[in-house]
């Protein structure tokens, strides 16, 4: 298959970020000539603009299954989660969400106070009956992802939301453009470069009758959701990106299952490897793995220097110095860990180059620290 | 506080140098015997029980050194 001139050979590490889809480049040139004015105007170069913008959110809604009026874009998926999970929330009550969630979710939560946690099992799945406990949910919205960010689980969010009494936050970040939507939610984030849409353009779905308030200063956009001059190129080159991804996607997520699959098994074959997350129920283009006695920091720098980019969970590469919540609540090891995310042309000669290599970085680490 | 047949004093070291004097060192105590890890690194709370996983050998649990350094305890099996 032929590779995208645009990015080297090696990228393993889309669900960080996909590169831009060739429907989104295209886009983005040809919008940057029309869509630069003030989308509220009422001159001609507005009215363009505003077009643009309202295409942009007729094509994404289409592609989410969802109304126009559902739609906000806003300047990143974080922004849109924090909007989302906060707008939800009933002044004077806390938010419950999974353990496995993104910090941006998790920044929101402690912001609004109090939050508790929902726990996780070892493949990192949040129990559907969560809401049907006596004791009921510790909050006044929940947050529970669709799909997990480092090990690919997907969630039971239909199970999730048919027994809860409050109303339910959905992080797509993940999935979005890949997986369907899952039902049941009442505020849903997204983010356009993890789908090959540029960056700075995320995504909030507001279901409609929703009990949601701005959390945040009112602005007088054409979007009461939204606040801050619209991006109208990027967000119409979103859209053009995800448009392509969802007609793409049978395709493109069976060839990369497939890829995954051989990862898994290969992998699995290395002495003292564990395979982490859900083997069949997941993303299908992320895979995650932790190899005892390895240190995740010399991992990923051994393998970029053979050329190959991947992500990792462990400690020692976090900014934070501390190990992933994600691994932390599978309770699953946290050092020694690698993330691979394939791109929508990721090939076979690639992921075998990555197999080919691994076993012997991990060998070499490990005779280093003398095992 | 949990009596072991070997404690290994990982105070200050980082992930995964515990695990690796863990994987090195349990070996010394006899089967059904009882070997603790000192570790100050948070990835130990979570480490040392996935090696137990891993390796077929049991984990006991949490304590505390004299000085509040987390400790944890495992059995070994084989």
């Amino acid at each position: 298959m032929r590779k995208a001139a645009a990015y080297p050979s090696g990228y393993l590490d889309s669900a960080s970020s996909e590169p831009l889809h060739p429907a989104a480049r295209e886009t983005l040139l040809a919008a940057y000539e029309r869509g630069y004015a003030d989308p509220r105007r009422l001159h001609g170069p507005g009215r363009d603009a505003r077009l643009l913008l309202d295409n942009a959110r007729a094509v994404v809604a289409e592609c989410l299954e969802v109304r126009p009026d559902e739609v906000t874009f806003t300047s990143s998926g974080t922004e849109a989660v924090h909007r989302g999970l906060l707008g939800l929330r009933p002044s004077g009550t806390t938010v419950a969400h999974s353990a496995v969630e993104h910090s941006a979710v998790v920044h929101a939560a402690t912001w609004a106070g109090d939050a508790a946690e929902i726990a996780v099992d070892r493949l990192g799945r949040v129990d559907p009956g969560l809401g049907g406990g006596a004791g009921g949910i510790a909050g006044g919205v929940v947050a529970v992802q669709s799909a997990n960010h480092e090990v690919g689980t997907v969630q039971p969010v239909a199970e999730i939301a048919a027994g809860l009494a409050v109303p339910l936050f959905v992080d797509a970040c993940a999935s979005m453009g890949r997986l369907p939507l899952p039902r049941g939610w009442d505020a849903l984030a997204g983010s356009a470069h993890k789908w090959g849409g540029p960056a700075g353009v995320g995504v909030l779905l507001v279901r409609k009758g929703a009990r949601w308030r701005n959390p945040f200063p009112q602005d007088d956009r054409g979007d009461e959701r939204a606040s801050g001059f619209e991006n109208v190129p990027a967000a119409l080159a979103a859209a053009a990106a995800l448009r392509a991804v969802v007609t793409e996607r049978d395709e493109v997520n069976a060839r990369q299952s497939a890829l995954v699959d051989r990862i898994r098994t290969t992998v699995s074959a290395i002495p003292d490897v564990e395979v982490v997350g859900d083997p069949a129920d997941r993303l299908p283009h992320l895979v995650t793995f932790s190899c005892l006695y390895v240190d995740g920091e010399a991992l990923v720098t051994e393998l970029d220097r053979r050329g190959y980019g991947v992500a990792s969970g462990s400690a020692c590469t976090a900014s934070t110095l501390t190990p992933s919540r994600v691994l932390e609540a599978m309770g699953v090891l946290t050092h020694g860990n690698v993330r691979v995310s394939l791109t929508r042309d990721t090939t076979a000669e690639e992921v075998d180059g990555l197999l080919a290599e691994l076993p012997d970085v991990v060998r070499h680490i490990r005779a280093e620290a003398g095992l | 506080m949990i009596e072991v047949d070997l404690e290994l004093d990982c105070r200050g070291l980082l992930c995964p140098l515990p695990i690796i004097e863990l994987g090195k060192r349990y070996a010394e105590v006899p089967v059904g015997g009882l070997v603790a890890v000192v570790a100050t690194d948070v990835a130990a709370r979570t480490d040392v029980p996935a090696w137990c996983r891993m390796r077929g050998q049991e984990y006991v649990g949490e304590d505390a050194a004299d000085d509040g350094a987390p400790r944890y305890v495992v059995r070994r099996l084989s």
